[in-house]
């Protein structure tokens, strides 16, 4: 280091000065180097993550575009278009592009919300309880629901005390347990979009 | 037509674009001008729910001018086969075809059949993916090859569309006669040896009273052109979720078991019995085999406890015997008769037609699990419902239990969707779900593991199959592995205890285990095939080595067509599979969609069935006379062709037949269900406009997975009614300003966007307007607005039971609706305006006069 103390403060201060490392430096048109503050130099892509992206698809319309998933910690920092895809070349529509507001929204609920009976409020519960709850609750809808057989006798070993909906945004491997669960229930009221 | 492809499915019509860029010409039907209007080379403005009308028309222009790839249609389609001679057409019946009971509101179809072979009537959804049975299929079906006979398909569809001619389309569909006979010229244009066309279709076409009719009359279309099974040509429906091809496949539906397997019905005592209804003892093709299928599903659900003594647990399956259908089970919940009700990832308050009947339904039950990422209305109904204004619904007196349980996001599980063309592509996970959220995979093995443990001890017959199912899946913490459960999917041999190559390895005798056939091949060789990710770049035109497409990683079904009789391609261009003499096999660029050596030539023995009954020019390999079907003898329950009819709710009175509406749909009187009058029976002065809907492409459904995003609320911040100029004028709607929307239902209020993207149609000098609306909105989120699905009645094709909801009637009112109480009274002085009662709309045959001597109705 050279100079006195107040010299070096001098030259930091020119230094921190765009206009002069504009006029002094190499980056004479003032879009590089000149240009940046200390906050812009310590920016980082959003896709420099400690490990690979996520090999992912887009979870809106059933085109299935391709999306890299990068995450840092467990979290989600960046969802772009793969360019690998044969479907999506890369290309994601502007739902897909807001996918990472999707998954890291402050509108993501991240707890068990219950509400009683003539309730005005929701309250908390704990996921557990919940759970067990809800089995309870489907063993008892199953069995008012019963039905052995129908007016001409004939076989029906069913339930239509519950019912279930969904499965257009959730994956094969769940939908098929799904399907699985509720027929050895013998619950027959099973939908999803498909039908709407 | 029936999409809107550049604004719902974005970066697949970059496809198109490529296309047309290589010299494609693109034409778009729709009411509405679109951003698909927009980039085509020709917009065609329809009427909306007149596609039958418009492609009959097709029909008629084909057949009247010879237009039809003649030895396609004649080897590949049914065009030869001869029709029972008591078959009597909508020509004949005034808009009914033959065996129509007004009592039932449906049709004994036993005339339909071909003549000598004997197909047993079927009820809708009975018969799963293979179509239905056709006994004698295999022996051949008695024919005329020169497509003369009367009564062979070809003359009789000829007769059917006879009148379907182009002033009858301006008449039906308002479109000139002009521009419609361009759109003949091109697609005939583009047809045949050397062109193939494509025809792409979304819910445009299936949310209608004649949905699966639309598409029937798109495939005869494409038939009769020769563009199916050939590269380039084909149908494609657009679908709109990103599993929801796979949530058919892999059902989570009433009528299905996994693999289009029906699901099992009253009556059906035995295994036998159900295999009997399935299919035919002596048909052709791969359906012939749904007996391995079904008992390798049985032993992937019940283990060792699934045996030949057992019926490998057949009776353990619920049975069926009518609708079960979302909306008749939302009509149960008013009902009182169901208690409870798991939603997941679906918004039913806003998403599903008639939004009132929806909330009404939730708000009596005694519980009801809802799991999204999000609080969505179906959540939060009891509190912010539209009906808690109007006072119908007040949370003091709402007793139904509600649990939200978070849901962990794409992102945060692994797993597989199957998108639009079968291809299943499977995610990994890329970050972890905090809280309490949880994948459905654990929340499904949670339940499970807590009610085995609380019927573990039962001696209840009812609890055996819980208590004998397998669910034996590697675990990685407290959820099972999901490669694990597509393994299980995929099938294994449970002689060597390894996945199977694929759906001709399964077995009926109970030595292989599998919980879809269909998707047997997605971890051929113990990969998940369904993860590989070899770059577009890196591999050819068909890109096999990108996930994996069912059935069997082939891109295009029915490939066989692609080549001619002798088995060559039909042209050097749309080469696409071929059979090489030398190695005796078919070969080509996709898996080829048949039995692999036989020969192009080939006849079977008489004996023969199944796979093997297949002739050298049968392509179409699932159903069961091997043959594109231009008629369906059966299996289609609102008749063997389309026939235009009137949307159930219509200005318009049928122009072809006195039967005004399709007599088979659907109608679901009850007071929350109102439907507009339609001529004959009403006047539709109250609701004289034609409302129909779609999406944006800023947002996704009802807006659950949208509304609540910064970006994409502020690039759609609001519901909007389009209206033409004129009908602006007629209305004294400002541009900008507020209107309301009415139905016998609801009056929905948006800003009113005066375009010409929306125009009128005159008709016979009758003038029709149309109005369209987005239906992305509800009352919660970033961007909040009136729900249009509030607008629909509930009425439901017969065939499948989807809502007619891209076409109702409306009005449109200047200035913002009438709230609370106010709104109520509003609306009932409408419905009394128009004359409404629980009856109005459901009076299913108009045709003037009943069919002569309707055959008696066997008992499905």
């Amino acid at each position: 280091m050279s100079g006195n103390p107040i010299e070096r403060r001098l030259r930091g201060w020119l230094d921190a000065w765009p206009v002069y490392r504009q006029l002094t430096g190499p980056d004479r048109l003032g879009r590089g180097a000149a240009a940046q503050s200390p906050r812009s130099a310590a920016l980082r892509p959003h896709t420099d993550t400690p490990g690979p992206p996520a090999r992912s698809v887009c979870p809106y319309c059933a085109v299935g575009c391709a999306q890299l998933v990068y995450a840092d910690a467990g979290r989600a920092v960046q969802i772009e278009g793969d360019p690998d895809s044969p479907v999506s070349r890369g290309r994601l529509c502007p739902k897909g592009s807001a996918s990472l507001q999707l998954v890291t929204g402050p509108q993501r609920e991240q707890e068990v919300r219950y509400r009683a009976p003539y309730a005005t409020e929701w309250a908390d519960l704990p996921l557990d309880t919940a759970m067990d709850m809800i089995a309870d609750r489907v063993l008892d809808a199953r069995r008012r629901g019963w039905q052995d057989t129908d007016d001409q006798g004939n076989v029906l070993r069913r339930t239509t005390g519950l019912a279930g909906l969904g499965g257009a945004t959730t994956d094969n491997e769940e939908n098929y347990l799904f399907k699985k669960l509720w027929t050895a229930l013998g619950a027959v009221q099973i939908e999803n979009q498909a039908r709407i | 037509m029936g999409s809107n492809m550049a604004e719902a499915h974005p970066v697949g019509f970059q496809w198109v674009m490529e296309a047309k860029k290589n010299g494609a010409r693109v034409v778009h039907v729709d009411p509405r001008f679109t951003r698909t209007s927009a980039l085509a080379d020709q917009y065609v403005r329809i009427r909306a729910g007149t596609d039958i009308a418009f492609l009959g028309g097709v029909v008629h222009h084909v057949l009247s001018n010879d237009l039809d790839f003649r030895e396609y249609v004649a080897a590949y389609t049914n065009a030869a086969f001869l029709v029972n001679e008591g078959f009597a057409d909508t020509e004949d019946l005034d808009g009914l075809f033959s065996g129509y009971d007004p009592a039932t509101g449906s049709y004994d179809t036993t005339t339909w059949d071909y003549e000598g072979a004997s197909q047993r009537v079927t009820a809708p959804m009975e018969t799963g993916m293979g179509g239905p049975p056709i006994e004698g299929a295999a022996g051949g079906i008695a024919q005329d090859p020169t497509l003369q006979h009367p009564r062979c398909v070809f003359q009789v569809l000829k007769r059917h569309f006879s009148r379907y001619t182009p002033e009858m389309v301006e008449r039906v569909c308002g479109v000139p006669r002009e521009q419609f006979l361009q759109v003949c010229d091109d697609w005939t244009a583009n047809s045949g040896r050397e062109r193939t066309a494509a025809l792409i279709y979304s819910v445009g076409w299936t949310q209608h009273t004649v949905g699966a009719q639309n598409i029937r009359a798109g495939a005869i279309v494409q038939l009769l052109l020769g563009n199916i099974g050939r590269p380039g040509g084909g149908i494609y429906a657009l679908r709109g979720h990103a599993n929801i091809q796979g949530s058919t496949d892999i059902p989570t539906l009433f009528d299905l078991l996994p693999g289009y397997l029906p699901m099992p019905r009253a009556g059906q005592a035995d295994l036998t019995a159900y295999l009997d209804r399935v299919r035919a003892r002596n048909q052709k093709g791969y359906w012939e085999e749904a007996d391995a299928y079904l008992v390798s599903l049985l032993k992937e659900y019940f283990g060792d406890a699934a045996t030949a003594d057992n019926d490998f647990g057949f009776g353990w399956l619920p049975r069926i015997n009518g609708d079960h259908g979302t909306y008749r089970t939302t009509m149960d919940m008013i009902d009182g008769r169901v208690f409870g009700y798991l939603v997941m990832g679906q918004n039913p308050a806003v998403g599903s037609a008639n939004g009132r009947l929806q909330r009404l339904a939730l708000a009596n039950l005694d519980w009801l699990v809802v799991r999204d990422l999000t609080m969505i209305e179906t959540a939060s109904f009891w509190k912010d419902a539209p009906e808690v204004e109007t006072g119908e619904i007040a949370p003091e007196r709402c007793r139904t239990e509600v649990f939200f349980l978070p849901a962990a996001a794409h992102t945060e599980k692994a797993g597989s969707f199957t998108q639009t063309q079968r291809m299943v592509q499977w995610r990994e996970k890329g970050a972890e779900p905090v809280g309490d959220q949880r994948s459905d995979l654990w929340f499904f093995h949670q339940l499970w593991r807590r009610v085995r443990e609380r019927v573990a001890d039962s001696t209840d017959p009812r609890d055996e199959p819980l208590q004998r199912l397998a669910w034996d899946y590697r675990t990685e913490g407290d959820e099972p592995d999901p490669q694990d459960v597509l393994r299980r999917i995929n099938g294994i041999d449970l002689t060597t205890g390894r996945t199977v190559d694929g759906f001709t390895d399964l077995r009926s005798d109970g030595t292989t285990a599998c919980g879809c056939w269909q998707y047997s091949g997605v971890y051929k060789d113990e990969v998940n095939q369904a993860a590989r990710r070899k770059p577009h770049d890196q591999q050819g035109p068909y890109d096999p080595e990108w996930g994996w497409t069912w059935p069997a990683n082939r891109r295009l079904l029915y490939n066989r067509a692609s080549a001619d009789l002798d088995g060559r391609p039909w042209s050097e261009r749309k080469e696409l599979v071929w059979w090489d003499p030398d190695q005796g096999r078919w070969t080509g660029h996709d898996v080829p969609d048949f039995p692999l050596t036989t020969p192009p030539g080939f006849d079977p023995p008489a004996d023969a069935r199944g796979p093997a009954a297949l002739r050298g020019d049968d392509p179409f390999t699932m159903q069961a006379d091997g043959k594109g079907w231009l008629f369906a003898p059966t299996g289609v329950v609102d008749g063997p062709l389309p026939t235009h009819y009137e949307p159930h709710e219509s200005p318009v009175r049928n122009p072809l037949y006195r039967q005004q509406s399709n007599p088979t749909r659907r109608v679901y009187p009850r007071p929350e269900n109102p439907y507009d009058p339609s001529p004959p029976e009403g006047d539709p002065d109250v609701f004289p406009f034609v409302l129909t809907a779609s999406r944006l492409t800023e947002h996704h459904t009802a807006g659950g997975m949208s509304r609540q995003l910064p970006h994409l609320a502020e690039l759609q911040p609001e519901l909007t009614v389009e209206v033409s100029p004129e009908l602006a004028r007629l209305r004294g709607l400002t541009h900008l300003g507020w209107a309301h929307v009415v139905t016998a239902r609801a009056a929905v209020e948006a800003r009113v966007y005066v375009t010409d993207r929306m125009a009128p149609l005159r008709l016979d000098g009758q003038v029709v307007h149309q109005v369209w609306m987005p239906f992305h909105w509800g009352p919660t989120g970033l961007v909040t607005g009136d729900s249009f699905n509030d607008l629909l009645g509930v009425v439901a094709d017969a065939n499948v039971l989807i809502q007619e909801s891209k076409v109702a009637t409306c009005d449109v009112r200047p200035g913002r609706r009438p709230r609370g109480a106010e709104l109520t009274a509003f609306l009932e002085r409408l419905r009394s305006r128009a004359g409404i009662t629980s009856a109005t709309g459901t009076t299913l045959l108009t045709a003037g006069r009943s069919p002569t001597n309707p055959p008696p109705r066997e008992a499905p």
